[in-house]
């Protein structure tokens, strides 16, 4: 992963932050936002590196928290949890399958809204919890797994858009150049 | 088995957490009024994108006679509304030189100051707004947010110098000294309500033998020093006793409906 798509990472993070926040229409009908940090981390613990993944859970969290009554910085391991588990186990992953995208997605949501809430809890703080908690839960998660999969398509057209194309590999190979005339 | 420099970074995103976490409230609130800062660019656009959608709004407008209907109702309505202004001032003077006949101090009329909702709490764990008027408009924390209706919508808390955090109704940490309307005025505490309820809240710390109705007015009690007295609240809709009979909880449905809220007053001079 170059440097532009880290920026184009960054950049999606504060901008999905600013969505959370500032559009409420899914909210109001479903009675839940949806975060889509997870699915970022996912899409990051699957292409960049981990000091990309340190750094973009460090920055989501931040930007998260700044807008919300979050507590600062509650957010940053949680996200940073998420894109360790993907990355350690990348390998294993198959990362152009939808379906994959799609159980990493609502895996990463279902687990860091839950480990938010640890935290929150044992930092003392007394979030809103209730049965209905338990639908946010279901929305967050399925909302983050649909988001998911559109990250990667994203991601690898604005990939192919603003990087350079590869060069095409051609037929030509010079031990196999017949040689004509005389010279 | 994860390998050397995956614990660095692993040690090192602790780390930057914790210090967050445990910066002094001051520096923390600062820093997230910072960071927050970041996002003021994008809050123009929302802004001009709702003017946009307001616009086309605007070009499916209704007929022409529908509009000639408003008006006049509207200016029906500005009329009885002037009478009443006149009205009002009347008594306005006749209780200032009553007051003054009876030797009691003058109240202060409040000041308000209008703020648009410009975010909303991105997090399910909260329910916060954040309002465009910040220390530079005269804004502190905990200063009274009512809705354009009068109705209460909570208190401000975070201030920044150009927008503001406000914890609403419902919020574990917005807690409003109220009394209900009846003969014995019975006293609570507003507190939290459920994370799918926004419209709903629980008044608790009642007597067991509060006399309280459906329909009844909550309003605030002005206890606390926070929340003005008699800003309105809500309605009770139901209550059960707790602990053994010995409490009663009411179900409080709120006059302010807080997921439509676009424009607050910001209650001033408390």
């Amino acid at each position: 992963m170059n440097w532009l798509n880290t920026i184009l990472l960054f950049g999606a993070a504060f901008l999905a932050v600013f969505w959370e926040a500032a559009f409420s229409g899914l909210r109001r009908v479903l009675g839940a936002q949806i975060d889509f940090l997870p699915a970022l981390m996912v899409y990051a613990g699957l292409c960049a590196g981990l000091p990309t993944i340190a750094l973009l859970a460090a920055w989501g969290g931040l930007c998260l928290d700044s807008l919300s009554a979050n507590p600062l910085g509650i957010s940053i391991v949680p996200l940073f949890l998420a894109g360790l588990a993907v990355y350690s186990s990348r390998e294993l992953l198959l990362r152009d399958q939808p379906f994959a995208q799609v159980v990493l997605g609502l895996a990463a949501s279902a687990g860091v809204s839950l480990l938010t809430l640890l935290l929150l809890l044992t930092t003392g703080h007394t979030p809103l919890l209730g049965w209905g908690t338990l639908w946010q839960l279901a929305v967050t998660s399925a909302g983050g797994a649909l988001v998911t999969p559109a990250c990667f398509i994203l991601f690898d057209w604005l990939h192919q858009s603003l990087n350079h194309r590869r060069a095409a590999e051609t037929s030509f190979r010079a031990d196999r150049e017949i040689r004509r005339g005389r010279g | 088995m994860l390998k050397r420099p995956t614990y660095i970074v692993v040690s090192l995103v602790v780390l930057l957490t914790l210090i967050v976490l445990n910066l002094p409230s001051h520096t923390k609130g600062r820093l997230k009024l910072g960071i927050g800062s970041l996002f003021l660019p994008l809050l123009g656009l929302a802004g001009s994108s709702q003017h946009f959608t307001g616009a086309m709004v605007d070009r499916v407008a209704p007929p022409r006679g529908e509009l000639l209907r408003q008006n006049e109702a509207m200016s029906r309505e500005i009329q009885g509304l002037r009478f009443e202004k006149l009205e009002a001032s009347a008594l306005s003077r006749e209780n200032a030189r009553l007051r003054q006949l009876l030797g009691w101090q003058a109240q202060q009329p409040r000041k308000h100051k209008l703020a648009s909702v410009v975010l909303r709490d991105p997090s399910n764990w909260w329910r916060s707004i954040q309002i465009d008027l910040g220390s530079r408009d005269g804004i502190g924390a905990n200063q009274a947010v009512v809705s354009p209706e009068g109705a209460l919508v909570g208190r401000t808390s975070f201030v920044g110098l150009t927008r503001s955090q406000v914890v609403l109704l419902g919020d574990p940490n917005c807690h409003v000294a109220a009394l209900v309307e009846n003969e014995s005025r019975d006293n609570g505490v507003i507190g939290a309500s459920g994370p799918m309820d926004s419209g709903f809240v629980e008044l608790g710390y009642l007597s067991r033998n509060a006399d309280l109705k459906p329909g009844q007015l909550v309003k605030t009690s002005g206890l606390g020093g926070i929340f003005p007295k008699d800003i309105l609240i809500g309605q009770i809709v139901d209550t059960q006793p707790i602990e053994y009979g010995f409490g009663t909880v009411a179900r409080v449905k709120l006059a302010v409906n807080l997921d439509a809220l676009e424009e607050v007053w910001v209650v001033e001079g408390q």
